[in-house]
């Protein structure tokens, strides 16, 4: 992105779209990839802050390497303990970039439907991006994170709980959202492949891409492949897009771009696999 | 996984220890109690506000608590705003609307 057109973003109102990061099934990568994505849309020179949802097992402060600078959290807000902007931590490496801890301490039921709108509400006036990370099940915590979304990144493994659960999210996406119960346009999913190891899909031991489109039925949004550079952001607390440049980083920038409407080719790795893409795009289409 | 350009510089450090760093610094303050910090905050922010207010006139927003940790030492840091003579008058004119 130039200079002139970051200079052109800031003096916009900000554009408070919700896009939540969610799966049902746990340990798909949602809290990688809400951090990566935050971070990728924050490069870009828009505003975004992301939100830890996971109450009582915060850890996205830990991915963004913020955890030391926890002092006030969203339930502190959400309880008019603390002002929001106390709350919010400004990222050290893009100042575009803000993140809203979660409590460490207190369980789920401490969030609250208005509670949540009020901050998402008072959010969208600074930012044009705030993206929610989602725990896993599909209880409270998980259905107050979705409810206000405008968009949806369904994070899934190509892996038979991880599809079978994004399957369920993806109907609740359509069923228990504010979207959905007011009657306006749906929530927009798409499906975020994650872990995504060709050498397993190729032994026949995973699901291809394709296998997990057809199921669910809706649109990809990227392909993310199983890499190391995952672990090794995670260990130093840098979300995997502001780190050495990697399959997993590039795979994420590209579903970024795609994410704000580009047109960006589908690949595996290094790889372009026209034949592959060219059939799922004609599906999905 | 395949060779890509930049896999030939040199490999930083490793990571895992910092890893275990991070997390023997968080869980050491997280398992001390010292975690309660944030729940007594909102009152000592309450409490602070009325004792200063006591002596000149802030809005809420103009007391600011944060705590910092810097290897073993916690600092908690007061930051309060004071109202300039201009000041004085003039609200806040951005469109958050400042419930009490
Ligand atoms: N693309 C990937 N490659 C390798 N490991 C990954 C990838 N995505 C996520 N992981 C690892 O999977 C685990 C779970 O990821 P996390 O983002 O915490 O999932 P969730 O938030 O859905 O529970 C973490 O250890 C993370 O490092
Ligand atoms: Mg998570």
């Amino acid at each position: 992105m130039t200079k002139t057109e970051d200079k052109a973003l800031k003096d916009k109102a900000p554009l408070g779209k919700v896009i939540v990061i969610t799966s049902g099934k746990g340990g798909v990568g949602k809290t990688t990839s809400a951090a990566a994505i935050s971070a990728a849309l924050a490069k870009r020179g828009h505003k975004t802050v992301v939100i830890d949802f996971d109450v009582g097992l915060r850890n996205l402060d830990m991915i963004m390497g913020c955890e030391r600078r926890v002092v006030f959290d969203f339930i502190n807000v959400i309880q008019g303990e603390a002002r929001l902007k106390q709350a919010l931590i400004k990222d050290k490496r893009l100042d575009t970039l803000s993140i809203l801890p979660t409590s460490q301490t207190r369980d789920k039921d401490a969030l609250t439907q208005d509670g949540v709108e009020k901050v998402l509400n008072e959010l969208k006036e600074e930012f044009d991006y705030i993206v929610c990370d989602s725990p896993a099940g599909i209880e409270r915590g998980a259905q107050l994170a979705m409810y206000f979304a405008d968009e949806a990144v369904v994070v899934t493994n190509p892996e038979v709980s991880s599809v079978r659960d994004s399957d369920r999210v993806l109907g609740l996406l359509s069923s228990k959202t504010k979207r959905a119960e007011t009657g306006g346009d749906e929530v927009k999913a798409q499906v975020l492949l994650t872990r995504h190891d060709q050498r397993r899909i190729d032994a026949g031991e995973m699901m291809t891409i394709e296998d997990v489109l057809e199921i669910l039925a809706v649109p990809l949004l990227g392909v993310i492949p199983e890499s190391p550079a995952v672990l090794r952001a995670s260990n130093v607390g840098t979300p995997v897009v502001l780190d050495e440049p990697s399959a997993a980083s590039r795979a994420y920038e590209d579903a970024v771009a795609r994410l704000l409407g580009e047109e960006v080719e589908m690949r595996i790795g290094n790889e372009k696999r026209p034949g592959l893409f060219g059939r799922i795009f004609g599906r999905s289409a | 996984m395949s060779l890509f350009g930049f896999s030939l510089k040199p490999r930083r450090p490793k990571t895992a220890q910092t890893a275990k760093d991070r997390l023997q610094i968080l869980l050491a303050h997280e398992r001390s109690g010292s975690s309660q910090v944030p729940d007594y905050l909102p009152k000592l922010q309450q409490d602070i506000l009325e004792v200063i207010r006591k002596y000149m006139t802030i809005a809420e927003d103009d007391v600011d608590i944060r705590v910092e940790h810097k290897d073993d030492i916690s600092s908690l840091e007061i930051n309060i705003e004071m109202p300039t003579p201009e000041q004085k008058k003039s609200g806040a004119q951005t469109s958050k609307p400042a419930k009490s």
